[in-house]
């Protein structure tokens, strides 16, 4: 068999023969891969997560065993230092000799390290390796301070993840701007006002004369004699390629260094090919991995197959979020093209938003722009710039916010059918379209697995919907939201479906309206619409093992298996027995405590088996189910209100308990939060709640939609100066509302924006009745809170349910891989373990 | 070499669900597929982040094959051949189950 041999396991080698096994290259050839470094194959754009992560496996490329698994021979921490191009043998640092028929080389490049005189002092540290980050992690514990030398992409990556390390930061960058390759000087300014906001500090047309220091450096002087003092360098002042094997074999290099290479990979020498960053195609090293990628996937091909792909130079355009700042740019960015090319500029400058494009006012189209600040636009100016598509009429509708969601003008079915839509795996418009004409897929999951687009870097998922969308209703098809391959309803359908029919259990509703054994989408769903309507307990009906983990078994799921318990305190209001019961609960069963962000207490760390007596426990105390493991009410956080509080206009406490109460249990389409502040300072934080109420001189005024989480929102405002009965009133005509018609997982804040209308909407449905199910809404809600029982008091009470509380079903030991570490003064889980 | 060990009783595992057994050290995760009356054993360790759960997921089918899903992170795997269904490169063991009597029995 002809032998193949890859120097160097890096990102593109390992991508190479990642290609190469799959298309079935080792029928024909034998594969041996060299790597310098000692570990296998790793994800080095993602390398900044390991400051915070510091798991080898979250970032290795492969499993640990897939080379041999696929029988590649990989030899590591052995570094290739002769070729003989004439023998065709390599020869490692420890003396390995190996024959090839092929040679590839992918030995990428290294931190370029500028000649500064002190280069060579303590606690300067490349950024390149995970090796390096070990090094950097550990020198900074003796540090205060850190600088990078270079403000280009991966410096700024690098400043942010010193800030991680909790250090001062600082970027010196030598050009006048940050980014210089990237962003013209209006952007980078704004970009730099932001990341100097967030703590980094920057300094610009700064040339470096030496490292100052004793044995470790201790500053930085620069030519114009100012001096910076810190305590650690990381220099990223761009790259070199890796290329000495090159030049000691006598193969044509570039005058700025690289291994020169045609279209087809290949070097001056005949059957040694070069990929990646150390290769130099058309004057250019591509410092990005996708280039890279494509030129291990035309390799891989032109070596298995007749016909011959070539390599073309590559796209260059990036998106990218920088220290919390999002900035895209792309094709001709800074408008270096010659001719009749001109700018429109669009700057928020309150809103930290820098929008640049650049247009060829002959031909009438996008040569390329910078995004600063938001750059939700990227993708479909990006492929208005590689098609070369028209421009509308007034171009710079395409950079100005919109009026109205979706006023661009512009969609994705105006691009032409061989736009690349996903460019991890090289899907066209056309690839995506075409299956769901022919019926092959309906759904984002069916695409993916019948073509893989959008199975990469998932960037292009948004394109990809908006195409299924378009596609299905073009062939005049309803686009039903289905809820998995199990259910062609929608959730409402299923919601009147169940009602009507007075389905019980997930077993029957499977069988009468669905297909196939469920899955982890729909269980939980039905579950969830069962509990919405008939409020039986959760457990019951054999609905068990169709609910998620944390509803199975009352408790939140954690690190290492063990569970949570949160007992409802509603209001936050406690008394000191009932404490001291929290206490001793904790002592006895050794559980982390923690006050919650929702006002009460958590203890963490309860083996499933411990649960049952935990709660029995807690419910001899008066403690009921907080309901945390549920999409399910959770709590009403309150202010003292007037009971204490000297401003205080209204009982805001004695309010959040009984609102508290009513709708505790109650099963939603995602959890529910509400909050009770008794005058307009807010201190119970209502308007970012699903429902608020803020008291007022003459009564409460009721907010509804707000969200804290991943996506704030302050809450709109329903209705002002209520009584408490007509205040709860309107909240259970709004639950029981948003209950019926939202979609799964979504919170009210989502779901506000779903109904044409907003909130103007909403007012007219619960406010003047005006789709005249006001009363069948309460009368619903009105079911729930008579008929609502404590899920915990029934296990606790229930033999059979009770006895479902172990980890093994054929032994009453504990699960022996349980291993906690202390932290503080309690415990914690022994950390996620990394290799 | 290989025996069929006798783990459970019929009745001691869910329908619709999974359970975990304990085979001297080992875990292995039972699965019931009661309205298809198939059953199916795994390792009870999900390879992802190294958690002992498996038999806690909620079981279903993709396109006809059932699968598992970890509690965890929702990452799904084929209780066929063990191979995950997420499009991530790991594999977990799988056990030929059979029942006799109304016991369970794992080829181990
Ligand atoms: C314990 C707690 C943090 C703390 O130490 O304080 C916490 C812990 C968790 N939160 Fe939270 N959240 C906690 C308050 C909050 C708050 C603050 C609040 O409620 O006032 C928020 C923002 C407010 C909001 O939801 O609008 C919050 C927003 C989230 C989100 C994001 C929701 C969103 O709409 O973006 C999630 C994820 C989700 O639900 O999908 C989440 C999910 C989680 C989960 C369930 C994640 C998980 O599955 O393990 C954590 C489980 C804890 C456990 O095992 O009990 N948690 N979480 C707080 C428990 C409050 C309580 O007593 O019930
Ligand atoms: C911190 C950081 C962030 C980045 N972020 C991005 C990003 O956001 N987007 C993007 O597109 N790109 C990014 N990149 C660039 C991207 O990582 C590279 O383009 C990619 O890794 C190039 O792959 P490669 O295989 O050519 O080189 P490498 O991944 O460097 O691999 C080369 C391997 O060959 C080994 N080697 C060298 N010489 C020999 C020898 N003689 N014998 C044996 N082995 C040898 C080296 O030790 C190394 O392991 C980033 C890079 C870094 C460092
Ligand atoms: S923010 Fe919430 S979900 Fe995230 S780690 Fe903290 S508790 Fe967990
Ligand atoms: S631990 Fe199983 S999916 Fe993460």
């Amino acid at each position: 068999m002809e032998k193949i041999l890859v120097i160097g396991n890096g990102m593109v080698g390992y991508k190479f023969c990642e290609k190469f096994v799959a298309k079935g290259g080792l029928n024909s050839f034998r594969l041996t891969v060299f790597g310098e470094e000692d570990k296998r194959a790793y994800d080095r754009v993602q390398l900044s997560s390991y400051f915070t992560n510091p798991d080898f496996n979250s970032l290795a490329l492969s499993s640990e065993n897939w080379y041999e698994d696929q029988g590649v021979e990989l030899l590591l921490n052995d570094k290739i230092i002769a070729v003989d191009t004439v023998k065709k043998q390599v020869t490692s640092e420890s003396g390995l000799i190996r024959d090839f028929d092929k040679l590839i080389i992918a030995t990428g490049s290294s931190c370029f390290i500028p000649p500064i005189k002190g280069m060579d002092k303590e606690g300067v540290f490349a950024y390149r390796t995970i090796d390096d980050l070990d090094a950097i992690i550990a020198y900074s514990k003796t540090c205060k301070t850190a600088a990078v030398l270079g403000g280009g992409l991966l410096g700024l990556e690098a400043a942010k993840a010193i800030k991680d390390l909790d250090l001062e930061a600082h970027v010196v960058e030598f050009a006048p701007r940050l980014m210089p390759r990237q962003l013209d000087t209006a952007g980078a300014t704004l970009l730099r006002e932001k990341i100097e906001a967030s703590g980094v500090q920057i300094h610009l047309s700064k040339s470096t004369k030496e490292i100052s220091g004793n044995g470790s450096i201790e500053g930085l002087s620069f030519n114009d004699d100012t001096f910076l003092k810190v305590d650690m360098l990381v220099v990223s002042a761009g790259i070199r390629p890796n290329d000495m094997l090159g030049k000691v074999m006598g193969l044509t290099l570039g005058d700025r260094g690289g291994i020169v290479v045609d279209n087809t990979l290949e070097t001056s020498i005949k059957d040694v090919f070069a990929i990646g960053e150390v290769a130099l195609f058309d004057g250019m090293i591509f410092g990005l991995v996708a280039p890279g990628y494509e030129m291990a996937e035309v390799l891989a091909h032109n070596l298995l197959s007749e016909d011959t792909q070539f390599f073309s130079a590559p796209d260059l355009s990036t998106k990218l979020k920088l220290i919390g700042t999002e900035v895209g740019s792309f094709g001709d960015a800074l408008s270096e093209a010659q001719g009749d090319s001109y700018p429109i500029i669009y700057q928020d400058s309150l809103k930290g938003i820098y929008k640049r494009i650049n247009i060829c006012k002959k031909e009438n189209i996008l040569l390329g722009g910078v995004l600063v600040g938001d750059t939700s636009s990227y993708g479909m100016l990006l492929q208005m710039t590689l098609n070369k598509m028209k421009l509308p009429e007034t171009p710079s509708s395409l950079i100005t916010p919109a009026t109205t969601e979706g006023a661009t003008g512009l969609s994705v079915v105006d691009l032409p059918d061989d736009a690349l839509i996903c460019s991890c795996e090289n899907i066209t418009k056309e690839g995506i379209c075409n299956p769901i004409k022919e019926g092959e897929a309906i759904s984002l999951n069916e695409l993916k697995k019948c073509t893989k687009a959008g199975t990469g870097c998932g960037g292009c998922i948004p394109m990809i919907n908006e195409l299924i969308e378009a596609t299905l209703q073009s062939l005049g098809k309803d686009v039903k939201k289905y809820i998995c391959e199990h259910f062609t309803y929608t959730r409402q359908e299923l919601y009147s479906l169940i009602q009507v029919k007075s389905y019980k259990s997930y077993a029957s509703v499977l069988d009468n309206l669905g297909k196939g054994s469920g899955c982890e989408t729909c269980k939980p769903l039905v579950v969830s619409l069962l509990a919405s309507i008939w409020n039986d307990l959760i457990l019951d009906n054999n609905n068990d093992t169709a609910q998620d983990t944390n509803d199975r078994f009352l408790a939140n799921i954690q690190r290492g298996g063990t569970y949570s318990v949160v007992p409802r305190i509603p209001g936050g209001e406690i008394t000191p027995d009932k404490l001291i019961v929290i206490g001793e609960v904790a002592k006895k069963y050794d559980l982390y405590t923690k006050i919650t962000g929702g006002q009460r207490i958590d203890m963490f760390g309860a083996s499933l088996s411990d649960l049952p007596m935990i709660w029995e426990t807690l419910i001899a105390a008066g403690f009921e189910s907080g309901h945390a493991y549920g999409k399910s009410m959770r709590t009403v956080k309150s202010c003292v209100g007037s009971s204490w509080c000297r401003y205080g206009v209204q009982d805001a406490v004695g309010f959040a308990i009984e609102i508290e109460h009513r709708y505790k249990g109650i099963r939603s389409p995602h959890k529910l939060k509400s909050a009770v502040s008794g005058c307009v300072r807010e201190c119970a934080e209502a308007q970012c709640k699903d429902f608020g109420i803020i008291a007022t001189e003459k009564g409460w005024n009721l907010y509804v939609c707000g969200n804290g989480g991943a996506k704030p929102q302050h809450g709109s405002l329903l209705a002002v100066d209520l009584d408490r009965a007509t205040c709860i009133r309107y909240i259970d005509r709004f639950l029981m509302f948003y209950i019926k018609t939202a979609e799964p997982l979504m919170r009210t804040s989502k779901w506000i924006h779903t109904l044409s209308g907003g909130i103007d909407y909403l007012k007219e449905v619960i406010l003047d009745d005006s789709l005249g199910i006001c009363a069948d809404l309460e009368r619903q809600m009105q079911h729930h809170v008579d008929s609502y029982i404590c899920e915990w008091k029934d296990v606790v009470e229930t033999p059979s349910k009770r006895s479902k509380f172990t980890h093994f079903v054929n032994s009453s030991q504990e699960d022996s891989t349980i291993e906690f570490v202390p932290m503080r003064d309690m415990k914690m889980p022994k950390p996620w373990e990394s290799s | 070499m290989k025996n069929w060990i006798k783990v459970a009783a019929v009745s001691d595992i869910p329908t619709n669900g999974g359970a975990c057994v304990k085979v001297a050290d080992l875990q292995i995760a039972i699965f019931n597929f009661s309205k298809e009356n198939r059953w199916f054993a795994t390792q009870n360790l999900c390879p992802h982040k190294k958690e002992m759960v498996l038999s806690r997921g909620l079981i279903g089918s993709d396109q006809n094959r059932p699968k598992v899903a970890c509690p965890f992170h929702k990452k799904t795997f084929s209780l066929e051949d063990g191979s995950c269904l997420s499009g991530e490169d790991y594999t977990i063991q799988t056990y030929p189950v059979k029942i006799e009597n109304e016991m369970v029995f794992v080829e181990v």
